[in-house]
C-alpha cells in the first residue's frame, strides 16, 4: 500500500477514482467539526471533575450509589465491538465486497449501538427513581450534562446508520453515499474516543476516588 | 492482491480491538478488585486511557506518525492544546478554590 492517505479513517484508495478524491476535502472538514465536538466533551469532563467532591455532591447520590458498574461494563464491550464491525463495514466498502456485505455490517453495528443505547437509558432510569436527577446536586448535573450528551451522539450515528442504509439500496454504491459513509464512520470511532474518557473519568475514576 | 490487502488490514483492526480489549480489562478489573489506593488506581487508569486512546487513533483512525498528510494529527494535537490549556485550567483554578473552602 503504497498510495499517499488522504484523511483520517480508512481511505477508499486510488481505486475508486472521484469519491476518493472527494473524501479528502469532505473528510478533513468533517474532521475539523470532530475536533470541535471534542473540546465541548473535555470541558464537560473538567466541570465533572471539579464537581466530583463532597461540596459538588451536597449530600446527593454520589458514584457509589448511582452506577452500576456491571452496566458499564457491557456497554463499553458493546460500544468497543460496534466500532470494530464499522471498521469491518469500511473495510467491505474499500475492497468492494459488495452492497449486502457493507449494509450487514452496518446492520451489526447499529444493532450494538441501538443494544448500547438501551442499557444506557436504562441505568438514566434507574438514577431518576434513587432521586439522582440532574437538580439534585452540581455533581449530578454535570453527570446528566456530559453523559447523555454522548447517548444523544450515539443515537445520532443510529439514525445515520439506517440512513446510509436506506440510501445504499436506493442511490447504490455511488460516491456521494461513499464518502457519506467514510465520513459516517469518523463520527463512530470518534463515539467510541470519547467513551474512554466516560467510562475512566467519570464510572472507574468517580468509584475509585 | 486484493485478497491478501484484505486479510492484512482485518488483522489491523482484530489487532487494534484486542489491545482496546486488553486497555479496557485492566481498569476494570483494577477498580472491582481494588484494594491498590486511590493514587496508584488513578495513575493506572490515566495510563491505560491514554494507550487506548493511541490504540484507537492508530488502528481505527488510521492516524500515526508516518504519514505523508500530518494535518489532522497536528489538529488533534492543537486541540489538546486547547483542552490542556481550558480544562487544566478549570480544575486547577476550582480545586484550589474548592480546597480553600474546606
Amino acid at each position: 500500500m503504497k498510495h499517499p492517505i488522504l484523511h483520517p479513517g480508512l481511505n477508499l484508495g486510488p481505486h475508486h477514482g472521484e469519491a476518493h478524491e472527494q473524501a479528502e476535502t469532505l473528510a478533513f472538514g468533517f474532521w475539523v467539526f470532530l475536533m470541535s465536538d471534542f473540546i465541548i466533551f473535555g470541558l464537560a469532563f473538567a466541570t465533572y471533575v471539579t464537581m466530583a467532591n463532597p461540596m459538588g455532591l451536597a449530600g446527593g447520590p454520589g458514584p457509589k450509589e448511582a452506577y452500576d458498574l456491571t452496566s458499564v461494563f457491557a456497554q463499553t464491550i458493546i460500544l468497543l465491538s460496534s466500532s470494530l464491525s464499522f471498521g469491518m463495514a469500511s473495510l467491505a466498502m474499500r475492497f468492494e465486497r459488495g452492497r449486502g456485505a457493507v449494509t450487514f455490517w452496518l446492520s451489526v453495528t447499529l444493532l450494538l449501538g441501538l443494544a448500547f443505547l438501551f442499557l444506557e437509558v436504562r441505568d438514566f432510569a434507574h438514577m431518576i427513581d434513587i432521586g439522582a436527577v440532574p437538580s439534585r446536586s452540581g455533581f449530578l448535573s454535570a453527570f446528566w450534562g456530559l453523559v447523555p450528551l454522548h447517548a444523544l451522539h450515539v443515537a445520532a450515528g443510529c439514525l445515520w446508520i439506517m440512513i446510509m442504509i436506506i440510501q445504499m439500496r436506493g442511490f447504490g454504491m455511488i460516491s456521494l453515499v461513499k464518502t457519506r459513509i467514510v465520513r459516517l464512520g469518523l463520527f463512530w470511532h470518534f463515539l467510541d474516543l470519547i467513551w474512554i474518557g466516560v467510562f475512566t473519568i467519570v464510572y472507574l475514576g468517580g468509584l475509585a476516588s | 492482491m486484493s485478497e491478501m490487502n484484505y486479510q492484512h488490514e482485518v488483522r489491523g483492526y482484530l489487532t487494534g480491538f484486542a489491545l482496546a480489549l486488553f486497555l479496557t480489562l485492566v481498569p476494570f478489573a483494577f477498580v472491582v478488585w481494588g484494594g491498590f489506593g486511590a493514587v496508584a488506581t488513578l495513575i493506572v487508569l490515566g495510563g491505560c486511557a491514554l494507550a487506548q486512546f493511541v490504540v484507537q487513533l492508530r488502528f481505527f483512525l488510521h492516524i500515526d506518525l508516518h504519514r505523508q498528510k500530518r494535518e489532522d494529527l497536528q489538529l488533534i494535537l492543537f486541540s489538546i492544546l486547547l483542552l490542556v490549556i481550558m480544562a487544566g485550567g478549570t480544575i486547577w483554578i476550582v480545586g484550589n478554590l474548592g480546597m480553600r473552602m474546606m
